[in-house]
């Protein structure tokens, strides 16, 4: 897993589906592993596959699509609501995503995600509908994802839209710190705190 | 200041504040189970950890687990190892396991607040996203991915924003046939799958106040359905007196102790929310969702709605989720033919709804072309059911009184609906493929999935009763 983030510049993947939830990300029957490792394939499973046969791709849908490619997914609203499995951010980052962008995002999928260096960027209903636009005229149009910056731009058209993260997750962020490393070293101030509650 | 009860409970397990950034943030309880802790255990021997506060975390097997004979191997070769390696890991790192074959083996969810570890004023996570649950218990409970489920293995404590507040008061009498699922999916359905995202809710008013633990259980339960962080009920006498007495509660001196600090929990008077809603219980009649998300939720005597009455947006969305469902806009959903009922999770599997289905089917029989399968939520429940003598009710009607477990709520066990049929649930998800490839759900009460038990279709419970 690639540990920190900052400028990404690539081709998009559009999903126009709003709700998606992680069930669809990926389904519970691929969550029996024990390991991190190997869930892209089995990313949105049954909305790629006719009767769960790799052999049987769904023509209709983006990711069996050529023309459609790159290191950005973009979806419709509520994106990654249900089941807190992070299996979902696995699966997504796996296969080769690194920035998910979306109007709004679930709760425990945006945590789940920022853990995983996948970044979540949530742009207005209006920005959303410029990038299914370029992206439905034109497949190759780029987008351009700056974290220090906090921005996310249309290459081709120019169009810009600032993004919020909060400034602690962006250093962890831009510097592949996580969360964890930051409590450990929390430890005396947890136990101190312990021994005041009680 | 006045204070909301979230703040109240916040604000004792805040460690730190971090300057434009989340807090540390202490958690009191630590539900595992076998399906989000692997790799969380993995990522504590790569770092050579040991478990922070073991006794602090109590595991249990569910999701992954058969709910037909039990007392034999698991098996299916992959459940059988994550569940073989939560025991390992339970083992080598200290930690209480409830697994398969002991008596208080369960959904977490349902465990937790029957054996009196879910107590007022506690923060308790669990790598599950209707840990919400606990929050009718007067706790802040919510769920967290994996990464967090290390964190919290580690160091007892996560980073988290708080979240805004919002209240929602359902005051006046519930109509008959009207039940506490009804009144959650009524909610969802008016404020949508994603209404209350970035919240944390509190549940108030007369309607609410005056149900029992078990339902509003339910109701916090499918919090995280429309979004919210968490949910929550103010404790008050019904929750201490559901408590007293059991396994893990405080006992003697320490639960007069335990009962004056709860008493304190509660929103003050001028306590201020972000947001607000009334809703009036009269207004609500038995639910059923007709779509992919629980938003999609109309009373059972209403219609799908039609292409006109959505939003030109959505109505891409709109449209893939009722050709999943097989269902036509405006159509009306009473009466639709129905192939499986499963009446169980961990939003509707504890005695209080088995009873309420057995009080329905009593001396009835299940429809002919109608499979039911009932999943208790936990050993204790399956016991207590069948010390009432409510498995004999079942047996009569032709229902299958499972084993414990998270089963066909979202089929990751054999417990799978098969593809393109209806079964009318309990549990809180309709997503599609939830219960199995292609399968289509439709979400309701345990009363109106009896129902559909004894007749084979979608019906209304007030013409029964
Ligand atoms: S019963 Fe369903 S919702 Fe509840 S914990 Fe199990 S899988 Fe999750």
């Amino acid at each position: 897993m690639s540990k920190s983030i900052n400028i990404v510049e690539s081709t998009v993947v559009p999903i126009n589906i709003e709700n998606i939830d992680t069930d669809q990300i990926i389904p519970a029957r691929f969550l029996k592993a024990t390991s991190r490792d190997g869930f892209g394939k089995n990313l949105f499973r049954d909305w790629r596959f006719e009767n769960d046969d790799e052999n049987n791709p769904k023509k209709d849908f983006v990711l069996n699509n050529p023309t459609f490619k790159g290191k950005v997914l973009v979806a419709a609203k509520n994106f990654g609501c249900g089941s807190s499995r992070e299996h979902a951010a696995w699966a997504i980052k796996d296969y080769g995503f690194d920035v998910v962008v979306s109007s709004f995002f679930a709760d425990i999928f945006k945590n789940n995600a920022l853990n995983n260096f996948l970044l979540p960027v949530t742009v207005s209903e209006d920005f959303l509908q410029q990038i299914f636009d370029a992206v439905q005229k034109d497949a190759d149009t780029e987008i351009e994802v700056n974290l220090e910056n906090q921005y996310i731009r249309i290459v081709s058209t120019g169009a810009q839209e600032s993004f919020d993260i909060n400034s602690y997750k962006k250093t962890c962020l831009l510097n592949g710190y996580d969360d964890i490393d930051y409590l450990l070293s929390m430890k005396g101030e947890i136990e101190a705190f312990e021994t005041k509650k009680n | 200041m006045a204070k909301t009860l979230f703040d109240k409970i916040w604000e004792k397990h805040v460690v730190k504040n971090i300057e434009g950034g989340p807090s540390v943030f202490y958690i009191d309880t630590h539900f595992i189970h076998e399906v989000t802790s692997p790799q969380a255990f993995k990522g504590l021997e790569k770092r050579g950890l040991q478990v922070f506060r073991p006794k602090q975390v109590v595991a249990t097997a569910d999701h992954n687990v058969p709910t037909l004979n039990q007392h034999l191997p698991i098996k299916e070769e992959l459940s059988r190892l994550q569940v073989q390696t939560l025991q390992d890991n339970c083992k080598k790192f200290g930690i209480e396991l409830y697994g398969l074959g002991h008596p208080y083996q369960g959904i977490v969810h349902v465990i937790g607040p029957e054996l009196g570890i879910t107590q007022p004023g506690m923060t308790i996570v669990c790598g599950d996203s209707h840990t919400s649950t606990h929050g009718a218990f007067g706790t802040i409970a919510f769920g967290i991915g994996t990464s967090e489920v290390e964190m919290v293995l580690a160091t007892q404590c996560l980073m988290q924003s708080k979240p805004k507040l919002m209240r929602i008061n359902v005051d006046g009498e519930l109509n008959k046939g009207v039940v506490s699922k009804d009144i959650i999916l009524y909610i969802i359905s008016k404020i949508s799958a994603s209404g209350a995202t970035g919240y944390a809710v509190e549940y108030a008013g007369s309607a609410i106040r005056n149900l029992s633990m078990e339902a509003r259980m339910t109701i916090c339960n499918m919090s995280i359905e429309m979004g919210a962080r968490c949910g929550m009920i103010a404790p008050d006498q019904t929750t201490f007196d559901y408590i007293k007495g059991r396994e893990f509660a405080p006992k003697g001196d320490a639960w007069d102790n335990a009962v004056a600090e709860w008493q304190t929990l509660y929103s003050d008077a001028d306590a201020k929310f972000d947001v607000e809603l009334n809703i009036k219980a009269e207004d609500i009649e038995p639910m059923i969702t007709y779509g992919t998300n629980p938003g999609m939720g109309i009373g059972v005597t209403g219609h799908i709605p039609a292409l006109t009455e959505i939003d030109e947006k959505e109505k891409v969305s709109y449209q893939k989720s009722l050709n999943y469902m097989g269902l036509e806009p405006g159509a009306d959903i009473k009466g639709r033919k129905v192939d499986y009922v499963f009446i169980g999770s961990c939003t509707n599997s504890r005695i209080e709804d088995l009873r309420m289905v057995a009080s329905f089917v009593k001396g009835k029989k299940k429809a002919d072309d109608v499979e039911v399968w009932v999943v208790p939520g936990s050993k204790q429940v399956e016991k207590q059911a069948i010390e009432e003598g409510i498995n004999k009710i079942f047996e009569e009607a032709g229902f299958i009184l499972r084993q414990p477990g998270c089963s066909a709520c979202l089929g990751m066990n054999e417990d799978k609906i098969p593809a393109g049929k209806y079964c009318i649930s309990t549990s809180n998800r309709n997503f599609e493929g939830r219960q199995g490839p292609n399968a289509r759900t439709f979400l309701a009460s345990p009363l109106t999935a009896a129902v559909a038990a004894v007749t084979g279709k979608v019906g209304d419970v007030r013409e029964f009763i």
